[in-house]
């Protein structure tokens, strides 16, 4: 830290515990000590405060020991001749100016509560999204997870015109980072310069307008803390591992654009604290020794085209961004980018004209790989606001290549096309829908390039397990209905083939370690009946990853020995998992949520709990933030048992798990299933329906509870009497 | 040439200027003695036996010629003592004196820290409580609920025992890296308990005892370690608990930190505890308005040699001068009263005081000086003893003469760098760490880190040696830490405020000091407080990426003005820690080949460090840079280190 650079983050932080402090004695005069305060949807308070000082924040007067804490930590200004040593007393500063300016947002979601959207998108009249909620949170939690998005960048302030505002936005999405925007420079904010420049923000396409003074960059530091404790298991007030879990595993650095004021100054040292590098584009000391961040701390004068890539590499982080042929920008982060009404050029499926997607095997010789071919017109032979069917037929030959490979490979279709810039894709298979914008179109976009771009990326991703690929992209309806016959038919046949597979008869699970990047002691074991709870992996989808990459993530693991075939436990299994979870877990059973049930990593799709007066098991969606009859809200239910832990009575599972025959068969399965909320049970009607009927009681989901019903046991257990409920006959759960 | 250089006293101005005040003055001060009284050639190579009355024996080296090996044979003493054992059985009974000297030190503090903790002590106090708890964790003293003083008195008596042990191990030894001790206990050196190690020295190098001069060296090594991981740093941690740990803090060194128109006090010595009395009662406004009553504007307490950096680093009193500059004190006539304790107090005081005003206090039962006044220090009393000093002093404020001259130069510094604070200053509270000294040891902006400690030496240019030696250590980017009067040295050349990085800093080092804030030579206290450098070392192995053990540290150590035995003790537990150690100024053993070479070679197949002696001050940096360049091979961080950039993957194999 620079001595320039120290004092000025010490008087920012002053400025900035003062504000807190005169915010926090008008709001007690006008409101009390009694007054809840916080974050909306969130179990983890003021998330910083919480988790740097495990004290949790929920009414006005807990504020009063923070303050007392920042000023604690305020050392005195820096002297000009003969400093005392500053480093550590500038990053003490920072760290009491995020308690500050959480402080500070608190006091304003109090105040002003409309003043945020609280949203995933912004809204018309307001661009500010405020804090991330915990269903976002989590969403977007398990793109850090499973590396989709390596990391974030924290911009402040505005760049000097719109367009270069554009363009490093866009660079930075290119590199799959979620950019997090606060403070103004210049009267301009960066968000506003986007929008300016036409480019859609919002959580979907990762460019998050937090909030427009300097205080919202708590926001991205509380998101970043909360992904250490949510998913890296770490206890709130285990400030060091959390800060340590940052360096090591979230991959995030700021970006001060324009003046760096005393206040800016403030945050950047305190985001130093996380292990986050500053990057300026203006002409402000460095700091290039390394040690609490890993390489450098502060770089600075960076010109404007220079900036993301040399943000990246102060920051250590590898990037490996696919070349893809198409005019467009290329990249998850433009996966959630919507193209609306006036917007659209082309429109194919989704219920106005037929659309369907289907990867089929063919011999080598019937395949060239690299072909594109479009049957029917292109886009350039149709005028803006067109519509077409489209059917879309990936034709893969190789050695390597198996039948059961290719629903992996049709599922990847839907992103592959929505990580173009401008064009949209919705659904899968015979649901398929596409809509292609003209700003797409005015770059050069054509059908041709769908072909080329899945060409690219089938062969990078998946490019073991084929040879040759090539793409025939049909619009032309007698040609499209031809190929929607065919596939339907495959269709059928696959799903048939995949339900009929049993753990009985598999020998071979599959590991799934992928989140040990966040989860270090997590470990999944996936089952042909036991998919891996976050709702993304699959037996076949491991059994795939694993022949694309022998040393990744998802390892074969032999069964061995049944040790309690009710329950679901082998010994090869328990031993794999004491090997891969670092020794921390020795067992855990595959069909039960009594008795040690499997590890969470905290990306999980739904969690399961036990609620004993209904000698039953609920569960719960992420989607859905009210209160559950065993009295945790999702989020709190994901804070407690995420982590890598196997804590009986709780365990998360996928969606579709739930309507698989082991669903904790162990503890009685479906039948103990009381409650669960309307948005899930709507989610799984179409298998919930089906299951219940194949387990010989049709109206079963019509006996389940939601939260029409109630959120606490007493209220629904009535419920449950009246509809004759059979987990209320059956033995004790807890027994 | 040699004779030329001689003539340079000091690079100190306010040392010369005095010196030449005391000429005029006829007051004899070290510098004059020193001209006339040569050392003697026989006794300072180590050949010179007078353990026995029928001795002594001298067994020096034939000078300009190849000695046969049966003149070899007859170049023993009259029991047949070899030139070895003579040479070992000296410098053990160096280490044993100096080991005694630090650890007497220790036990002193222990005694008033269980009176401080039983509360029988009024005005001293648990005053670190984490620092207690820290050391009940190291020591296993149970916490609990227990009050602080419940604690402390089991610390107190467990640290009380130490000295006395007689079988079984020191118990800080413990904090030491694990190879270390793995290595203690393969060479036997592992030290029992403090006290039996220096008697037994003492008997093994009583006539006719232990003959054989590598059995004699190692328990030269086991003696030391009971000062560096036994007394000394049982003073320093429990110092630490009772008077604060230390904080960087500014304050200012030299005699012209005296004032003409204030009482001036000097406490002079080693051991804290009246110091701090001192720093108490010389504020206390009474005592002030006593002061003015006599004439005098208020009351200015310095310090001198260790005292003075124990009270400088706690509460940033300013110190007078080093070793060689305490008779320049009253020389000045400005000295109402001279404060000693024990250790490094030349009896030379004692007469030039009789030339001025001067009161020169005695205050410890283990050391009197003949003609001059004894106000005994007791902890029990500690406050009134401090008062009737300081009234004593008070009251020779109207004798000053006339002839009162003090030399206008002074430095600022920053001191307070104990290893606690280090450990802070590197990363804050949330995040303090070595990490960063590590990372940029292993990026090479920091080549290494140097122990540079020590006395004056009238033989040698006062100040020059170290500061010539810092000066050339951190142009090449080591880091130095500092204690004693080496640290005082580097103080008075401007070497410890954060400003000196730029410009005597190597490029790297001085970046990282101006990220730290820190100056490019750090203080760390007393010659107790050697102690904290073995934590700092041990921390920095502990924190990974530069071996499993101190002697694999990209580090080394040097005493180039050294002269007490002190500085031996603290150069052989250095040594033993595995730790290159340079001395200069002379080396106690050079007059036999095989115990010089076993102290400077063979020591480095047993402990990874090892002994040399080199007087250059240039040179022997040299020596120091070369070892931590060989260190830094070893590691394989001597060359660039490549930027890893991480994907998901190398995330998922962290731990």
């Amino acid at each position: 830290m620079s001595k320039i650079i120290a004092s000025a983050a010490i008087r920012g932080a002053h400025k900035i515990v003062g504000q807190a402090e005169k915010k926090w004695q008008e709001a007690m005069d006008k409101w009390g000590a009694g007054e809840p305060v916080g974050f909306p949807n969130t179990a983890y308070y003021l998330p910083i405060i919480y988790g740097m000082l495990g004290v949790p924040v929920e009414k006005l007067g807990d504020m009063e020991q923070i303050i007392n804490r920042c000023k604690a930590l305020l050392p005195p200004p820096v002297k000009e001749e003969h400093p005392l040593p500053y480093l550590a007393p500038a990053l003490d500063a920072g760290m009491a100016t995020f308690f500050a300016e959480e402080l500070i947002e608190a006091i304003r979601y109090l105040e002003q509560p409309d003043f945020y959207t609280k949203t995933e998108d912004i809204a018309d009249s307001n661009i500010w999204l405020g804090a991330a909620d915990d269903v976002i949170l989590r969403k977007r939690g398990v793109e850090f997870v499973d590396g989709t998005a390596p990391g974030f960048a924290a911009v402040l302030g505005s760049a000097p015109t719109n367009e270069i505002a554009a363009k490093i936005a866009q660079e930075l999405q290119e590199k799959n980072l979620y950019v997090f925007m606060a403070a103004e420079y210049n009267g301009k904010r960066f968000s506003e310069q986007l929008i300016e420049a036409g480019v859609q923000i919002g959580w979907p396409t990762r460019l998050v307008s937090f909030g427009p003074d300097v205080s919202a960059t708590v926001f991205a530091m509380g998101f970043a803390t909360r992904a250490a404790m949510s998913f890296g298991g770490i206890q709130a007030g285990e400030f060091r591992k959390i800060l340590i879990y940052n360096k090591d595993r979230i991959f995030a650095f700021a970006l001060p654009m324009g003046f760096v004021s005393d206040e800016w100054y403030a945050n950047a040292a305190g985001a130093i604290n996380w292990g986050f590098p500053v990057i300026a584009d203006t002409p402000i000391p460095e700091v290039l020794p390394t040690g609490i961040c890993t390489y450098e701390h502060v770089v600075s004068n960076i010109p404007h085209d220079n900036l993301v890539a040399k943000a990246i590499e102060v920051r250590g982080l590898k990037v490996t961004v696919a070349e893809v042929p198409v005019p467009v920008a290329y990249g998850p982060a433009f996966e959630g980018e919507r193209v609306r009404g006036e917007d659209i050029y082309l429109e194919c499926g989704g219920g106005r004209t037929h659309m369907v997607e289907w990867v089929t095997t063919k011999r080598m010789e019937e395949v060239e790989d690299g072909r594109v071919k479009v049957i029917g017109p292109e886009i350039t032979d149709v005028e803006p606001g067109s519509r077409l069917p489209m059917a879309i037929a990936v034709e893969v030959a190789g050695r390597e290549m198996q039948d059961d490979y290719e629903p992996i490979l049709e599922r990847q279709i839907h992103h592959l096309i929505n990580y173009a810039q401008g064009v949209m894709h919705i659904g899968q298979r015979d649901i398929a829908w596409i809509r292609i914008s003209k700003q797409a179109v005015e770059k050069g976009f054509k059908l041709h390039h769908i072909g080329a771009l899945l060409h690219a990326k089938l062969h990078q991703d998946f490019g073991r397990i084929f040879d040759k690929l090539q793409v025939k992209v049909y619009t032309e309806e007698d040609k499209v209905n031809e190929v929607l016959e065919k596939a339907r038919a495959v269709y059928g046949h696959r799903d048939t083939r995949v339900e009929g597979m049993t753990d009985e008869s598999t020998e071979t699970y599959y590991s799934c370690t992928l989140c040990q990047s966040f989860a270090p002691s997590h470990v999944c074991v996936v089952s042909p009946e036991r998919t891996g709870l976050c709702g993304s992996y699959n037996w076949m989808d491991c059994k795939a990853s694993f022949e694309i990459n022998p040393t990744g993530p998802n390892q074969p693991v032999e069964k061995g020995e049944t040790l309690d075939a009710k329950l679901g436990a082998w010994q090869g299994v328990n031993d794999f998992v004491l090997k891969a979870s670092r020794g921390k877990i020795d067992h855990y059973y595959f069909y039960s949520i009594v008795n040690d049930p499997m590890t969470t990593c905290g990306c999980c799709e739904c969690i399961a709990a036990v609620v004993p007066m209904c000698n039953g098991v609920m569960t719960v969606s992420r989607e859905y933030t009210g209160d559950t009859p065993c009295g945790m809200k999702f989020t709190t239910l994901a804070g407690t048992i995420g982590g890598g832990l196997s804590t009986p009575g709780f365990v998360g599972h996928s969606k579709y798990n739930v309507t698989q025959r082991k669903f904790i068969s162990g503890d009685g399965g479906l039948f103990r299933i009381v409650w669960m909320p309307k948005v899930l049970k709507e989610e799984i009607a179409e298998r919930l329906k089906a299951r219940a009927e194949e387990l010989g009681m049709p109206d079963f989901p019509d006996m389940i509870a939601d939260e029409t019903v109630g959120v606490t046991e007493e209220e629904i257990l009535p419920f449950l009497e009246e509809k004759g409920h059979p987990a209320l006959k059956m033995d004790p759960i807890i027994g | 040439m040699a004779e030329e250089k001689k003539e340079v006293k000091s690079i100190d101005p306010a040392t010369v200027e005095m010196i030449e005040k005391a000429a005029s003055d006829g007051a004899r001060v070290v510098f004059e003695r020193a001209a006339t009284m040569k050392p003697c050639p026989i006794g300072s190579e180590g050949s010179c036996c007078s353990m026995c009355s029928m001795g002594p024996c001298r067994v020096p080296l034939p000078k300009g010629k190849e000695e046969t090996p049966e003149e070899k044979r007859k170049r023993v003493g009259v029991c047949g003592a070899t030139p070895e054992t003579i040479a070992a059985r000296n410098f053990l009974r160096k280490t044993a004196a100096g080991a005694a000297a630090h650890s007497d030190h220790g036990r002193k503090v222990t005694e008033a820290f269980l009176l401080a903790a039983k509360g029988e002590a009024k005005g001293f106090q648990i005053k670190d409580e984490q620092k207690l708890l820290q050391v009940a964790l190291d020591l296993g003293v149970e916490i609990g609920d227990r009050s602080n003083e419940e604690i402390a008195i089991d610390i107190g008596e467990m640290a009380y025992k130490d000295f006395g042990r007689q079988e079984g191990e020191i118990l800080f030894g413990r904090r030491a890296p694990l190879k270390r001790q793995e290595l203690w206990h393969k060479q036997g050196v592992y030290p029992r308990g403090v006290d039996r190690e220096v008697v037994e020295a003492m008997h093994r190098t009583h006539m006719g005892v232990d003959q054989d001069y590598k059995s004699l060296l190692q328990q030269a090594a086991r003696t030391s370690l009971a000062d560096g991981w036994g007394g000394s740093m049982i003073a320093t941690e429990l110092q630490d608990i009772m008077f604060g740990t230390p904080s960087p803090v500014l304050s200012q060194i030299n005699l012209g930190v005296l004032k003409e128109d204030e009482v001036n006090l000097i406490i002079h010595g080693h051991e804290p505890q009246l110091a701090e009395m001192l720093a108490v009662v010389t504020q206390d406004p009474e005592m002030i308005e006593y002061a003015k009553s006599k004439g005098a504007k208020g009351i200015n307490l310095a310090g001198m040699c260790c005292t003075a950096n124990e009270i400088l680093m706690r509460h940033g009193v300013p110190i007078a001068g080093n070793f060689l500059q305490q008779e320049l004190a009253i020389v000045t006539g400005a000295l109402e009263a001279m404060v000693v304790d024990v250790q490094c107090i030349m009896q030379g005081i004692a007469d030039i005081a009789k030339c001025f005003h001067t009161k020169i206090i005695t205050t410890d039962p283990r050391a009197f000086i003949e003609g001059t006044t004894h106000i005994e220090f007791d902890e029990r009393k500690a406050v009134d003893t401090a008062r009737a000093i300081v009234k004593a002093a008070i009251d020779n404020f109207p004798n000053r003469g006339k002839n009162v001259r003090i030399p206008d130069v002074r430095s600022d510094l920053i001191a307070g760098f104990s290893h606690e604070t280090i450990n802070y200053l590197l990363g804050g509270l949330f995040l303090s760490s070595y990490r960063p000294l590590n990372d940029n040891i292993i990026n090479g902006r920091i080549r290494g880190v140097a122990g540079v400690v020590g006395c004056n030496n009238v033989r040698v240019t006062h100040d020059d040696v170290h500061v010539t030696m810092v000066k050339e250590l951190i142009k090449n980017d080591v880091l130095v830490l500092q204690t004693g009067c080496s640290a005082m040295a580097c103080a008075k050349a401007g070497l410890m405020v954060p400003e000196a990085a730029a410009e005597f800093a190597g490029e790297g080092l001085a970046e990282v000091c101006q990220a730290v804030g820190i100056p490019p030579v750090l203080h760390l206290g007393s010659c107790v407080d050697n102690a904290r450098i073995l934590i700092a070392a041990t921390a920095m192995v502990k924190d990974g990426g530069l071996g499993d053990d101190i002697s694999d540290l990209p580090a080394a150590g040097a005493a180039p003005e050294w002269m007490s035995e002190k500085a031996i003790s603290i150069g052989e537990y250095f040594v033993a820690s595995g730790v290159f150690t340079v001395f200069g100024a002379a080396w106690p053993t050079l007059g036999n080949k095989e115990v010089t070479d076993f102290l400077f070679k063979d020591t480095e197949d047993l402990y990874g460090g090892m002994w040399a002696f080199e007087p250059d001050p240039i040179k022997a940096a040299q020596m120091m840079i070369a070892h931590i360049d060989k260190k830094r091979k070893a590691l394989g961080i001597d060359k660039a280190r490549e930027r890893v950039l991480y994907d998901m993957a190398m995330r998922r194999e962290l731990e």
